[in-house]
């Protein structure tokens, strides 16, 4: 019973997590308060049912389920562009405006998510497993979901690579440099219009990949978005805002409070647990578990 | 000066133009489509809402009502039960509608009840619900309890299931029908092993399914609502379990949310209802066929569509009984208990005295081809008793309604 709830959360934190990572990167390193991230989750959903469409029509019977792994790429380069668009049109002129940015994001939220329902319809789609992922490891009368273990396993790579990416690319160099000193950056050479649009739509990508996963754990509809956007703002506000250790971490104390408290309580109750949690530890740290130190001056 | 001259100018040719309607006017009727178009309902209403216009176009098509056609005019109650009262008021107020087809949640109706009943209006309500409710300005053309969950659970007895587990999301109509579920079970001295509600919101039921497991119940009674449906499903497959590990019995999966959540998935799982597009009833092909054919051959009909589409028709009935369109003649025309209609399901009729539905009770199977077969109908239309006032254990547990 105690494996199976650790193992729940463990599941639970990972999809926390991925669902978080782009917003840390978008919020938490670019300050831009992107309440349209949810979308780009739905984005990557509704391009897994789409692909998956396309293979139904085209691949013979056998190779049906590789849709899924075809899928992941699909996402994240059509969350990509998606997020290189905004960031072209409207992001990149409302950097340092944070109430401004707040709301033309959260316009485009429901233009978006307007989009898919005239698209798509108001009814939600249907995404299948794909044979692989179906049924689990059965180790004693516990049952490790493929599924889950698969998106543990998404979330760890999508981790390692950003971890690459950000510290130890030339990219990533010039990334952090950017969000830590503009005008510095701007200084040596660095083109800061081209990192930042490429930063945001990273982490649009990676919020495309994240609705791959989402979509196999329910529905696929115009609102799918909106059911994780809080926690993920909450795991980024909780860790830290700008650094990829406070999100990991601040997913983990999300995921595992709101599992076990469930496992004692009901639903309803242990959402109260968590966000009374998230209060009173943003009471005492009200910047959140690490902070990124820069020697700019505010 | 020129510019307000010219405001004048299209000012007059719009209110010239507002007369001619007002003339044209005398061979229509208005009537009120309120539901959400927009917000997490929207999933739901929208097949409803598609009913009713189906319905409306097809009397239009036959001649129309008392020699007039019917015109709709549509809100959206953006799934809000405040904004649900503000639009309701505008078709009654300044709208001045004829009768009003809408909402879905109980939250909703119960928002509009209170408007409707202080101008006197008239809503038809469309969808299964808790019970314990009966305005006189309402007509519930949904399921009572008695005519869904009560003879599901009946038949749950019947077929030998001992240990029920209740899961429900959390709002009015799982908590009230888990109430009389409750009671019922009791009754019957049967055992409950679990009760869990989900929030409306929630998408991991990881927790929900390893309490299941711990409670290993016979059977699950799911009242969860919207994408809750879709999660649950979907999570509690991942493990491999299929109906034989756990069979559930549904009261909000009907065929549209099936092929959501996918039919492979729901296989030989329970639901029950009183109509299912598999219905074989003469009136039921030509309202499949009719519906197809208008919003799409892959759309499906559900009950809700289904009893919305009756609503139409028994408004229908109901004015052409009264000789007019006022709230009150119709209300009488209702109270006679005469108001019926050949529908899909099988002859319905008004209850003069509650204003519910008199209607058939089907239990049926989902089958892998996403369409849901009967296992089990009553022989004849039961009676609707939303205040289970003839069910001595409802009587003794002394069930009231969550306002």
């Amino acid at each position: 019973m105690f494996i199976n709830t650790l193992f729940n959360g463990m599941s639970l934190t990972s999809i926390i997590l991925l669902a978080s990572l782009g917003l840390s990167i978008t919020f938490g390193l670019m300050r831009v308060i992107n309440m349209a991230h949810g979308e780009f989750l739905m984005i990557g959903a509704y391009t897994t049912y789409v692909v998956q469409m396309v293979f139904s029509k085209l691949v013979p019977e056998q190779f049906q389920s590789w849709y899924y792994i075809a899928s992941i790429p699909t996402a994240f380069v059509v969350a990509f562009l998606f997020g290189s668009l905004l960031e072209k049109v409207v992001i990149s002129r409302l950097y340092g405006r944070e109430i401004d940015s707040l709301l033309a994001t959260f316009g485009i939220s429901l233009i978006l998510q307007q989009l898919a329902r005239s698209i798509f319809g108001t009814q939600g789609v249907n995404v299948k497993a794909p044979d692989f992922l179906f049924g689990g490891i059965t180790i004693g009368n516990l049952t490790f979901s493929y599924n889950r273990l698969f998106i543990i396993f998404s979330v760890v790579m999508c981790i390692v690579i950003m971890w690459y990416i950000m510290y130890r690319s030339g990219f990533g160099k010039q990334m952090r440099a950017v969000m830590q000193n503009r005008n510095m950056a701007q200084c040596m050479g660095i083109n800061s219009r081209r990192v930042d649009n490429l930063t945001f739509a990273i982490g649009s990508g990676i919020a495309g990949i994240a609705g791959c996963s989402i979509s196999l754990l329910g529905s696929v509809d115009s609102t799918v978005g909106q059911s994780y956007i809080v926690y993920a703002f909450m795991v980024v506000v909780l860790g830290g805002v700008g650094n990829l250790k406070g999100s990991v971490i601040g997913a983990c104390i999300i995921g595992f409070a709101s599992i076990f408290a469930e496992n004692y309580t009901s639903a309803t109750i242990a959402k109260a647990i968590v966000l009374f949690i998230v209060i009173l530890f943003l009471q005492k740290r009200p910047q959140g578990l690490f902070v990124v130190r820069t020697r700019e001056l505010d | 000066m020129k510019k307000f001259m010219g405001v004048l100018t299209i000012l007059s040719m719009v209110a010239f133009v507002g007369c001619n309607n007002e003339s044209a006017e005398s061979d229509t009727v208005k009537v009120g489509l309120l539901h959400s178009l927009t917000g997490s309902m929207a999933i739901s209403e929208q097949s409803v809402r598609d009913a009713e216009v189906l319905a409306i176009s097809e009397i239009n098509a036959n001649g129309g009502v008392l020699g007039k056609q019917i015109e709709y005019i549509e809100e959206d109650g953006a799934s809000d039960p405040s904004t649900f009262a503000t639009k309701a008021e505008k078709l009654i107020d300044s709208e001045d509608v004829a009768t009003v087809f809408g909402c879905w949640t109980s939250s909703s109706r119960k928002a509009v009840k209170s408007i409707f009943e202080d101008y006197e209006g008239l809503l038809w309500y469309p969808v299964q619900y808790e019970g314990m409710e009966a305005s006189d300005n309402i007509v519930y053309t949904g399921a009572a309890p008695n005519q869904q969950i009560v003879p599901a659970i009946e038949y749950l007895i019947e077929q030998g299931y001992e240990d029920f587990f209740l899961l429900g999301s959390d709002y009015v109509f799982p908590r009230t029908a888990n109430m009389i579920i409750n009671a019922q079970i009791e009754d019957a001295g049967l055992n409950i092993v679990g009760e869990e509600y989900a929030g409306m919101e929630q998408t991991d039921f990881a927790a929900i399914i390893a309490k299941i497991e711990a409670a290993d119940p016979d059977v699950i009674i799911n009242t969860l609502n919207g994408t809750g449906n879709v999660s649950f499903f979907k999570q509690i497959s991942e493990k491999n379990y299929t109906a034989d590990d756990y069979m559930t019995m549904s009261f909000s999966i009907a065929e549209e949310e099936v092929a959501t959540i996918g039919a492979d998935i729901l296989e030989d799982h329970m639901v029950s209802w009183n109509y299912y597009q598999t219905t074989d009833t003469v009136q039921n092909n030509d309202f499949v066929a009719a519906y197809k054919d208008m919003f799409g051959a892959n759309r499906v009909t559900s009950d809700p569509a289904e009893a919305a589409y009756d609503a139409v028709y028994l408004w229908k009935a109901a004015v052409e009984m009264a000789g007019s369109f006022e709230v009150d003649d119709v209300l009488a025309a209702i109270a006679t208990g005469k108001v019926s209609f050949d529908a899909p399901e099988g002859i319905v009729t008004i209850d003069g005295d509650t204003q519910h539905l008199a209607k058939p009770v089907r239990i049926g199977e989902v089958k892998n081809d996403g369409l849901i077969y009967e296992i089990f109908a009553t022989d004849a239309p039961v009676e609707p008793d939303p205040y289970l006032k003839n069910y001595n254990w409802a009587v003794e547990a002394g069930i009231q309604p969550i306002e």
